[in-house]
This record gives C-alpha cells, sequence and structure tokens, in this order.
C-alpha cells in the first residue's frame, strides 16, 4: 500500500500547481492550499514509513530497538503545517482585499502596475497614504 | 561570551517589536523604542564581526543539544558582515520613515514588522541548519508579505499577490529540497551534512537533484534570471520607507542562502552545476539590465537593476575561485548600501517633487544640488566607477574570472556595466538635469505641501541617505578592510573543514 502514497503526492503536487497557473483567484487559492499539503505529505513520506513502532525508549535501555519511526519528519511536518496554514490565511485574506478593492475575479486584470507607462502609480492612490499629518 | 553574542541579533529585534505590540497606537513610544532597538542591533552586530574577525568562528548550541541534533547558530564572517549591514540599512531606513512613511501605515505596525524583518534576515545568516533556515525564511517572508500589502492601496494589493504566490511557491520548494536532504541524508545540520556528503558512501546523483530544489527556491527569493518576474512586479509598489529595506536587503539574504549551501553542502557534481550557475549570472545580468534601460519609472530602473546586480554576485559563485568569491561576497555588501540608498533618493525626490515618473521630474538639480551630488556618488558606485565601491567588487570578480579563464562572463560583466550607466544617465538627464515640466495637480500638491513642511523634516528625510553614502563612500575609497574581510570571508568559505570543526568537535 505504501506505493500509493507517493502516487498520491505527486497527483497533488500537479493539481496544485495546475490550479496556481490558474486565472481565477478562487482556484488560486485552492492551489496554494493543495501545494501546499503536497509538500508537507512528501515531507511525512520521504521520512520513510514505519508502522505501529513509536520511538519511545524503555525505562531499562538507552537506545530505541528498530525498527522505529523516526520522530524527525513528524516534528518537521508540525512546524511546516503551523507555517503554511498562517501563510494561507494570509493569502486567503490577501486575495479576499485584492477581490474587494478590484472587483474582479481575474488575475489578468491585475497588470496596471506592470506597464511601462503607467498612470496608476505614478498619480493617486500610493500618495493618499502617504501624506503627513 | 560567544553565546550571547549569537543570540542578540535575533533577541533584540525580537524584544522591541514585542515592546513595541504593546504600544498598539502610540507612536511616540513605538518611535522611541525602534531607535534604541536599531541602535543596539547595529552595535551588537558590529561586536560579532569584530569577534568573529578575531576569534574565528563563533557557534552556540541552542537548548545545549549538542551539534547534530539540536539546531546550532554559526557565524563566520560572511555572515556577521550580512548581520551588520542590515542592521546598517536598518537604521537608514528606520529614519527616512519616522517623516517618509504616513502615521497612518506607521501606526498598522510598521515599526514591529521592520523589526521582526531584521529578526529574520539575521536568523537566516546566522543558523546552521536547514530546517531552521526555512523557519527564518518563513518568518522573514511574512513580514515582508504585510509590509508590501501594508496599507492596502491599490498597486500595493496588486503587487503583494504575485509576490505572495511566487514566494509561497518557492518556500514549497525549499521544502521539499529539504525534505529530500533528510531521506538521502539523514541530518539537517549544516556542518553535519557538509561531512556526510564527502564520504564514500554518498550518492552523488541524488543529492545533485536535491540541490537544483535549492537552486530553484533561492534562486526564485534572489530573483535569478529566467525566476525573477515577481521582483520588477512588485518592489516599487510599497511606499519607499518599506521597499527600500526589501529591494536593498532581502534578494541578497535569498543569493547568501545559495551561496551559503553550495559552498559547504552542494560541492559535488561541479562541473555539471557551476556552467549552469555561469550561464544562469550572465543572463541575469544582461536581462535586468536591458530591462532597466527600458523602464520610464524611477523605482522601476532601479527594481530591474536589483536583478542585474544579482547576476554579479552569482558571478562569483559560477567562477568558484577564493577571489571571485571574495567578489560576490564585496559585491553583496556593496549593493545592499547602495540599492537601499538609490532607493532612498528616489523616496526623497517623490517627497519633495511628487511623482517617480522619469517625465514629470526635472530640474532637481538647481533646486537641491546636495541630493544631485548624492544621487551621482550612489549611481557610479553602482556602475562601478573607480574610486567608488562597485568598481573593487567588479574588479575582483573580474580578476577572478580571467585568472579562471572565463573571458565570456568577463566580457559580458563589463558591458553589462556600460549600461548600467547608460540607465543612471538616463536618470539624471530626466530627474536631475532637464527642464522642470508643468506640475500636474498631484504634483504641485505634494511641491506646496514640502514648500510648507518644516524644514527640519527635509533634512530629515536626506539625513539616512547622507549616512549610507558615507558608508559607500568609505568602502569604496578605503576598499582594504572590507576587501582584506571578503577574502578572508571567502577562504572560509572555501575551506569547509573549519565550519565543521567549529560546530561539531567543540
Amino acid at each position: 500500500m505504501e506505493i500509493l502514497l507517493p502516487i498520491l503526492v505527486g497527483i497533488l503536487f500537479a493539481s496544485g500547481l495546475y490550479l496556481i497557473l490558474h486565472r481565477h483567484f478562487f482556484k488560486l487559492i485552492l492551489g496554494i492550499i493543495i501545494f501546499g499539503l503536497a509538500t508537507n505529505l512528501f515531507l511525512f513520506v520521504i521520512g520513510r514509513l514505519t508502522r505501529g513502532n513509536t520511538a519511545i525508549i524503555d525505562d531499562d535501555v538507552t537506545i530505541a530497538s528498530e525498527p522505529f519511526a523516526d520522530p524527525v519528519p513528524q516534528a518537521l511536518l508540525l512546524t511546516a503545517i503551523v507555517i503554511g496554514f498562517g501563510i494561507q490565511a494570509f493569502a486567503i485574506v490577501l486575495i479576499k482585499r485584492v477581490y474587494q478593492a478590484f472587483g474582479t475575479n481575474d488575475l489578468d486584470d491585475l497588470d496596471k502596475t506592470d506597464k511601462i507607462h503607467e498612470e496608476l502609480l505614478s498619480e493617486g492612490n500610493t500618495q493618499k497614504y502617504d501624506q503627513q499629518d | 561570551m560567544q553565546h550571547i553574542l549569537l543570540v542578540l541579533p535575533l533577541l533584540i529585534p525580537l524584544y522591541g517589536a514585542i515592546a513595541c505590540l504593546f504600544f498598539w497606537r502610540k507612536l511616540g513610544v513605538q518611535r522611541v523604542i525602534g531607535v534604541v532597538t536599531q541602535l543596539s542591533l547595529c552595535a551588537a552586530s558590529a561586536y560579532l564581526l569584530y569577534k568573529t574577525d578575531t576569534t574565528g568562528i563563533l557557534t552556540t548550541q541552542i537548548g545545549n543539544w549538542q551539534a547534530p541534533f539540536g539546531i546550532t547558530l554559526v557565524s563566520d564572517i560572511f555572515s556577521s558582515l550580512m548581520v551588520l549591514s542590515s542592521a546598517i540599512v536598518g537604521i537608514a531606513v528606520f529614519v527616512f520613515s519616522l517623516r517618509g512613511l504616513s502615521n497612518a501605515r506607521q501606526l498598522f505596525g510598521y515599526y514591529p514588522l521592520l523589526l521582526l524583518l531584521q529578526m529574520g534576515v539575521n536568523g537566516v545568516c546566522l543558523t546552521g541548519d536547514l530546517f531552521n533556515l526555512f523557519v527564518w525564511f518563513e518568518v522573514l517572508l511574512i513580514c515582508c508579505f504585510v509590509l508590501i500589502a501594508l496599507g492596502g492601496s491599490k498597486p500595493q494589493l496588486e503587487g503583494s499577490i504575485k509576490y505572495v504566490t511566487i514566494n509561497f511557491l518557492a518556500s514549497s520548494f525549499l521544502l521539499t529540497g529539504i525534505g529530500m536532504v533528510y531521506g538521502i541524508l539523514g541530518s539537517l545540520n549544516m556542518a553535519e551534512l557538509a561531512v556526510l556528503v564527502r564520504s564514500a558512501e554518498a550518492n552523488h546523483g541524488l543529492i545533485t537533484l536535491a540541490s537544483i530544489f535549492f537552486l530553484v527556491a533561492f534562486g526564485i527569493k534572489a530573483a535569478i534570471f529566467p525566476l525573477f518576474f515577481w521582483l520588477p512586479a512588485s518592489y516599487h509598489t510599497p511606499p519607499i520607507g518599506i521597499s527600500a529595506f526589501i529591494a536593498g536587503l532581502i534578494t541578497k539574504v535569498g543569493l547568501y542562502a545559495l551561496v551559503r549551501l553550495f559552498t559547504l553542502v552542494f560541492v559535488l557534481n561541479q562541473d555539471i552545476l557551476l556552467p549552469i550557475f555561469l550561464v544562469l549570472s550572465g543572463l541575469t545580468m544582461v536581462i535586468g539590465v536591458l530591462g532597466a534601460a527600458s523602464q520610464v519609472d524611477f523605482r522601476k530602473i532601479l527594481s530591474f537593476h536589483i536583478v542585474s546586480q544579482i547576476g554579479y554576485m552569482l558571478m562569483g559563485l559560477a567562477i568558484f575561485t577564493p577571489m571571485a568569491i571574495a567578489g560576490s561576497i564585496y559585491f553583496v555588501i556593496h549593493n545592499i548600501l547602495v540599492k537601499t540608498c538609490l532607493f532612498l533618493i528616489s523616496g526623497v525626490v517623490y517627497r519633495t517633487y511628487g511623482s517617480f515618473a522619469l517625465k514629470k521630474l526635472g530640474g532637481v538639480y538647481l533646486q537641491q544640488p546636495l541630493l544631485s551630488l548624492l544621487f551621482v556618488i550612489a549611481a557610479f558606485s553602482l556602475a562601478g566607477i573607480p574610486p567608488f565601491s562597485g568598481f573593487w567588487g567588479k574588479f575582483m570578480l573580474a580578476k577572478g574570472g580571467l585568472e579562471a579563464g572565463n573571458y565570456g562572463l568577463v566580457a559580458t560583466s563589463l558591458g553589462v556595466s556600460l549600461i548600467t550607466i547608460f540607465s543612471m544617465t538616463k536618470i539624471w538627464n530626466e530627474v536631475f538635469w532637464k527642464k522642470k515640466p508643468a506640475p500636474t495637480e498631484e504634483a504641485a500638491r505634494v511641491i506646496a505641501e514640502a514648500n510648507t513642511a518644516h524644514i527640519g523634516v527635509l533634512r530629515l528625510l536626506h539625513l539616512p541617505v547622507v549616512v549610507l553614502i558615507v558608508c559607500i563612500l568609505f568602502i569604496g575609497l578605503y576598499a582594504e578592510p572590507l576587501v582584506n574581510l571578503a577574502l578572508r570571508a571567502s577562504e572560509q568559505l572555501l575551506n569547509t573543514e573549519s565550519y565543521v570543526n567549529a560546530v561539531l568537535h567543540k
């Protein structure tokens, strides 16, 4: 059954990347979440899977007896999940804010600051926030 | 004593940020805390550099877990140089934003965020553990995300969505690479990895494959050629008080990680990796500078120049001789100072004339000769005219390249310098030299505001620029100390024994 996990990781990576490449905001959010999940699962699988053997050392011995599950990837995974959760939460709020500010769902509409002869940046918007009292 | 020194660059900004959070709506208190924190951070970093230079590589084990198992903090000359220059830039940006950033933005947590960002930068530079490196990068990135979006104007939102998405991808690649390294070698401590990689049973193919993940991840963060498009799309959107720090520092931190890992850990199969670096660095230089030449916005020209300069820093890694890597180190430090300085100058121009667009500016030379002089010094430093600081970096890189026989890359780098001069001349002609065009409504308002503003405000805006110019002139006109430091730092990087011994055999 272990062979299923790498395949699942591959599918998650592929679909995450595919969704990130979409222009739609909501699909971008989904893509970011799924890509993060794929990374976390990858981290878990590559730490080698050992079933039913925790790395708890008994009182009377000094080193754990083989086989035992490596606790390091799990610790890394927990950290990565928490960090990923924070970033995804920020990304979702940001994307919602962008949707409210621009009233569009399409990433292709967000090209105003990329134009060489731009008006949006040079005039208006940023200044309002930069005034002194 | 060692232990305290290594932890201080992390603790000082952390405590400063926490103290700021207690005074959320009180800007005056936050500013006082900011001044104290920035100055003590700078002093601590300077002392760290002094100690590292005199006594060799410093290490400390967090929580007293011995080296391969716990988190190690390591400082060699390169990392402490990075920490010191980030502290100097931090002071400059902090002073600028006292008057250069709106109070509304400052009230939304600008000071704590700036401090946490500095903590992240210092963490990346000082850590000796691969996963810890990832965590510090995330600390740094989330602060960047919030700072770029701070204030929530339309251009900023546009810029930040691009920045967030691509940097999230980069972090995922980094995490995947770290997972692979752990799966292959079974360790995350960089010193132990350096030993394991060089042992007989290391699997060269797999390790090189993992290193490509790191190359892509840090390539995105450092804005190397095919991966740089997010940079000119986002760096010019936030106000100068924010973008000067991010533009000056963050890409160089990515490059720092690249240099660290590819001199310490991923040194196998260099006959494959170095030619890749060679091509990438040449293309990064050329494409970046061509992009800059086509732009007509002060900040966007500077943003594209960041990309171009990253190519020079990568060039040292591609040539991989002590002289060339020392050139890279010198160039990184020089570029952090010069780039921040140029961004701050564009901010001063904006605060007095109300625009970043070249065609709407003009005649600054007549009204502010001092600022024009400062710009000329910074621009010449960036382009590498002797005796300013960029010259020494490029000289060392070119010397290293010629000694190693990389004539093509050296020729490219010198050609790119010429185009750098061209685009700096463009800014000079348009902003400082040409006759002033009739001001638009928006510009007229800002100009009127600037005229009525207290003269002390404008002086305060000039102060950080002057400080940075003094630093640039110092490392340019009296280059010997920094050149020697860079040479010693590159020796330390290439002679990995000393790093490994310092971490593992305490």
